[in-house]
């Protein structure tokens, strides 16, 4: 349960819905939620602009599956802050942190309270009939990975150098190497080299790049930039400031191959090892989280594990792409909306949801838990496998049964998959279903597979 | 003339479909000698087609901004520019600057260096003396 | 390298004045003296070649008050720990010091570890430490659930706690501030020579530092690691130090509760053992190992250091989810020859004053060592009659710790209190803005975490660093591309991005 429940000698803002966080993903929820019939709707935002994480991403390629256009960071934010500046029931207050949330069963429904600070209005809290979480995901560090080494300035998160570059103007450094080859990682080589640096490699763990090929070939092999995979950094160098760093080839349990180090002159390391959701809030809130994606457990609608708390973004599972950041956000804002309704997802009555497990070579999915009989027409899927297949295919199963296959070319961890699953499939699985995948050599033989 | 095989991922949309391109033996094809399969859309072959031939990208990065708590602005070309053009545009980058407000699409060179790619503004900027980005 | 234009902060000049006393070092040893010399009438110059207070070992070690059944019974060592334990108990409130007063086990993991543990509860009672009492396995585990079914039995220490070590230098340093002291930051002491004062005063000692000379009539040498290289700068060779490396994992708060206590294994003839405790910062801290080296500032984990640790500590806790961890670190003890503490004045150079192979349990014994020092100042003739009007500088209260209502009137006093800058940790700029307007200012990044805390948390300063650079840009009026991540030169930016005047070749 939430530590924090209500403080009177607050002052206190009224709002239907709360949503924390005013990146996309909190953006397209407001937008979604209005359009539903929400009421007054309140966005929390701890930076000095809404827009999130996209306002430092200032290449190109977003917006492609939403919008059907090549938009960067910068331009996708602004679409729909534009559309939030514009919707007279949505509010943004920016500069301003949520230091708790807590959510309250009421007979009515659901009371949340935030409490926030920001230097205009002090500490308040805000009362709503229902709160998106929006907060988004932070990056790994070195200290996660426990890269060896002395600690001197010069090792830099990926996305702390992007904002470094693309929003202060300066440079964290003049010859970097690479460890992770995620998007950030791979843009920001380009963006590095762009800027006259000298990106040395980009060193990857495993033997497969997690960013998108578009990002290889644009941000990697557009400037001659070598890719190691399966390599690590062994050791960094330097008192002041990074001066060396030795990689070395890992072996298929990931350990380094002695014999096989060598060592780069650079005076920066970036590290682009990840992303984590950012979840202290919902922890603090009560909400339930599942340990494979870091993020709350969700249902099909994005309500979490508490009534009238939606989730959705990169604080329930790190996306790839923004697009489906902003489809399922419209998703949760339009059940927020429905809740406030007393609609169905916020009705009292509590109608049992079946598991949807992550199954064979199946990371994990989202939502987690589906209520059949909430469900229109369709149940929009999220998942990731946990390794690269070729001319694989996914199985829908309850139990035993196939009840549904589909063909994949290529199939790898570090791209989301998205899946429509008809309503009818879960009409018969009291038990839930199953997600798998399985490569061309485990399903040869078997027929139907397109 | 022999003909060989090139592997090629599409890079149009993050779809990433894996082409199959054959095109012929011994330096530079014309875009109508190369054959594509695998692509899922017309925007594959005509990117894999430009891509041998003559490859293009967008740029994007950020010129300098005054009359706003931010201090970059960020831009692209309107339009993708032959990959070679990329260390000159970068340069011409480095001496411009913009002056908030700024909307998206605000342009701020018509024709860049002969390319007929724009300059223009990713993001809405008010004039202001906010704090930070 | 690139000419770039880097104001360097300003540092106020040196004065051209005697002091009292010079104290060479500010980790935890020299803080402390000169924090009790401060409560006296000296003229106290506190000098370090770093930019900061703690920048030593005060700044990596596991952070722990120990109740004082390690070391033998008599000596300067067992005296200065079991004294030094209550004093820090009583400071951690009038500083207001992040202090958790958790207690103690040593735990047996063998039968004959069980003779080790009774041979430490008989030193503890001897050595005058309160409320010692053996455990059995049964009692321990109880207490620590987390603990391997392999434990024999375990000795509980009560009055063991854990600290934040470098908020308790700075509290001591700054209160000596306050108290009139000079901190000397970047002032590396490369020359002691005896001279002549200015009127005729005899036997001085003149230090050359890299900004300058600084005069005084007594040098107390509490430099650590290098208080061998700072004593052969004067006098004969006295004490030897060999520095030795342990490496640590930090674990996220998450991780905080794994034990409620400071869980040591039993020492062994290869070592001090592996411990597993909370911190004062709500995280869980793992180590050390034990490394000699060679050169004192090398501070650099090793994957073979790390894989060690996490395996011995394994043995304590089996469950430790090092999957957590948000940071590895390694701090040089100055171990010297001598199993005890060296707290004397030089027979061969009256004046000079060495506090000298402070090793482990040195965080606990500072105040009493502290006081040593006074006394041989005194007994050395110089006169130290108490200051009036002393006051106490206690560390801030943070932001976070507030209640609803205080944080609310905390944002009317000062807007920038209502603007969080680490979010991790919940820190505020306003409380970034005080670390530099604070009596020992803030120099660098790391020089704000130790004094705001931003950047502790799981993020280690990833979202909220080049917020932090911004704020103490602007706070002391330079360029964010002058902002150091820590120790000089270690510069966070190697310049602007293009510029149209740039050459190409310039870069």
């Amino acid at each position: 349960m939430s530590r924090y429940d209500n403080t009177p000698s607050l002052p206190t803002l009224h709002a239907d819905l709360a949503v924390v966080g005013g990146g996309p993903a909190g953006l397209a929820a407001a937008l979604a939620a209005r359009r539903a019939g929400a009421g007054r709707v309140l966005i929390l935002e701890r930076d000095a602009a809404a827009g999130g994480i996209l306002n430092q991403c200032i290449h190109n390629g977003f917006g492609l599956h939403y919008f059907r256009e090549e938009l960067t960071g910068p331009e996708y934010a602004g679409r729909f802050l534009r559309m939030a500046e514009a919707d007279e029931g949505i509010e943004i207050k920016t500069d301003t942190m949520v230091l708790e949330i807590a959510a309250l069963p009421t007979e009515a429904g659901t009371r949340v309270m935030v409490q926030a600070v920001n230097p205009a209005d002090g500490c308040f809290q805000v009362e709503a009939g229902a709160a998106v979480l929006a907060m988004g995901c932070r990056e790994r560090t070195r200290g996660a990975i426990a890269i060896p080494g002395t600690r001197p300035a010069g090792v830099y998160t990926a996305g702390c150098a992007q904002r470094y570059i693309n929003i202060e103007g300066v440079m964290p450094g003049r010859r970097a190497v690479i460890l992770g080859s995620g998007d950030i990682g791979l843009i920001m080589a380009r963006r590095l080299t762009l800027e006259g640096a000298e990106v040395l490699a980009c060193v990857e763990l495993m033997p497969y790049s997690g960013g998108l090929q578009r990002n290889i070939t644009q941000c990697l092999e557009d400037f001659g930039i070598p890719l190691y995979l399966s390599h690590t950094i062994v050791d960094i160098r330097g008192r002041e400031r990074v001066e060396q760093v030795v990689i070395a080839a890992v072996d298929e349990h990931r350990r380094p191959v002695p014999g096989t180090e060598r060592v780069l002159d650079c005076d920066t390391v970036l590290l682009s090892v990840g992303l984590i959701p950012e979840n202290e809030l919902s922890r603090g809130a009560g909400v339930a989280i599942d340990p494979r994606t870091n993020g709350p457990l969700v249902d099909e609608s994005m309500q979490t594990s508490l009534p009238g708390v939606f989730a959705c973004g990169n604080v329930v599972h790190v996306h790839d792409l923004v697009d489906f950041v902003t489809m399922e956000s419209g998703r949760a804002g339009r059940a927020a909306a429905r809740f406030l309704a007393g609609g169905p997802a916020g009705g009292q009555t509590e109608e049992a949801a079946v598991p949807l497990e992550a199954g064979g070579n199946v990371a994990y999915t989202v939502p987690q838990r589906v209520h059949p009989g909430r469900l229109d027409k369709t149940c929009e899927v999220f998942f990731r496998v946990n390794r690269v297949m070729e001319d694989a295919e996914i199985v829908v199963s309850a139990g035993d049964t196939a009840l549904l296959k589909k063909a994949r070319p290529h199939m790898a961890p570090g791209e989301m998959e998205r899946l429509l699953l008809p309503a009818s499939l879960f009409a018969g699985a009291a038990g839930g279903l199953r997600i798998t995948a399985r490569p061309k050599e485990a399903a040869a033989g078997k027929e139907g597979a397109r | 003339m022999s003909m060989s095989q090139k592997p090629l991922v599409c890079i149009v949309c993050p779809r990433g479909c894996r082409m199959t391109l054959t095109l012929p033996d011994g330096g530079a094809p014309a875009p109508e000698e190369i054959r594509v399969a695998g692509n899922g859309c017309p925007r594959g072959a005509d990117y894999a087609r430009q891509e041998m031939t003559a490859p293009r990208r967008v740029l994007t990065s950020t010129v300098r901004l005054t009359g706003a708590a931010l201090t970059r602005l960020p831009v692209k070309t309107s339009r993708a520019v032959p990959k070679e053009r990329l260390h000159d545009l970068i340069r011409l980058l480095d001496g411009l600057e913009a002056a908030a407000p700024v909307r998206i699409g605000d342009v701020l060179v018509k024709d860049a260096l002969g390319t007929g790619a724009a300059i223009v503004a990713t993001r809405d900027v008010e004039a202001e003396n906010g704090t930070d980005a | 390298m690139e000419s770039l234009c880097r104001p360097p902060l300003p540092l106020p000049p040196l004065k051209d004045i005697v002091y009292d006393v010079a104290i060479i070092g500010a980790g935890i040893t020299g803080c402390a003296a000169a924090f009790e010399l401060s409560r006296t009438t000296a003229r106290v110059a506190l000098l370090d070649r770093d930019s900061d207070v703690a920048a030593g070992a005060t700044r990596a070690n596991s952070g722990i008050v120990h109740a004082g059944y390690d070391p033998l019974p008599g000596t300067r060592m067992a005296r200065c720990n079991v004294e030094g334990n209550a004093l820090l108990h009583q400071y951690a409130g009038e500083l207001n010091l992040p202090f958790r007063p958790t207690g103690s086990l040593v735990l047996a993991l063998s039968q004959e570890e069980l003779s080790t543990l009774r041979t430490l509860y008989a030193r503890g009672l001897q050595n005058g430490v309160p409320g010692l009492r053996l455990l059995s396995a049964e009692e321990a585990r109880a207490r620590e659930p987390a603990l391997t079914p392999e434990v024999r039995g375990a000795l509980y220490a009560p009055t063991a706690g854990v600290i934040g070590p470098w908020e308790t230098a700075l509290a001591f340093a700054e209160t000596a501030v306050v108290n009139g002291a000079d901190f000397l930051p970047c002032c590396e002491v490369t020359g002691i020579r005896r001279a002549e004062g200015p009127g005729g005063e005899k036997a001085l000692f003149v230090l050359t530092t890299g900004r300058g000379t600084v005069c005084a009539r007594r040098v107390v040498n509490a430099a650590g690691a290098r208080a061998d290289q700072v004593n052969d700068l004067l006098a004969p060779p006295r004490l030897h130090i060999r520095p030795n490396r342990g490496q640590y994992y930090l674990l996220d708060r998450t991780q905080g509760g794994t034990v409620g206590m400071v869980i040591f294994q039993c020492p062994t003839a290869a070592g001090k053992g592996v411990l597993v405790a909370p911190t004062a910062h709500g995280n869980l801290i793992v180590g050390p190992d034990a490394q000699d080296i060679a050169d004192p500032d090398d501070t650099a984990t090793t994957a073979a250091g790390l894989a060690f640790v996490a395996a011995q500590a394994r043995r304590s806790v089996p469950a430790l989810s090092l999957r957590d961890s948000i940071r590895n670190f390694a701090g040089v003890r100055a171990v010297c020859g001598e199993e005890d503490f060296i707290l004397e004045e030089s027979a061969a150079c009256p004046g000079l004053i060495t506090l000298g192979g402070i090793k482990s349990p040195g965080l606990t014994s500072a105040p009493a060592i502290a006081r040593e020092c006074v006394e041989l100042l005194k007994r050395s003739g110089l006169a130290l009659p108490p200051r009036a009007g002393f006051r106490l500088c206690p560390r801030p209260v943070r932001f976070r710790d507030l209640s609803p209502e205080g944080r609310a009137a905390a944002v009317r006093r000062n807007p920038l209190y209502g603007r969080v800058v680490c979010r991790c940790e919940t820190i505020t700029e306003g409380e970034i803005a005080d670390a530099v307007r604070s009596p020992i200012p803030a120099r660098s990044v790391d020089g704000v975490k130790r004094r705001a805390g931003t950047g502790m948390g799981r993020c280690q300063g990833g979202f909220c660093s080049p917020r932090v650079a911004a704020v103490l840009a602007r706070e002391w009026g330079v360029p964010l591309t002058a902002v150091e991540q820590d120790r000089p030169g270690s510069f966070l930016l190697t310049g602007r991005t293009r510029e149209p005047a740039e050459e190409e070749g310039g870069r």
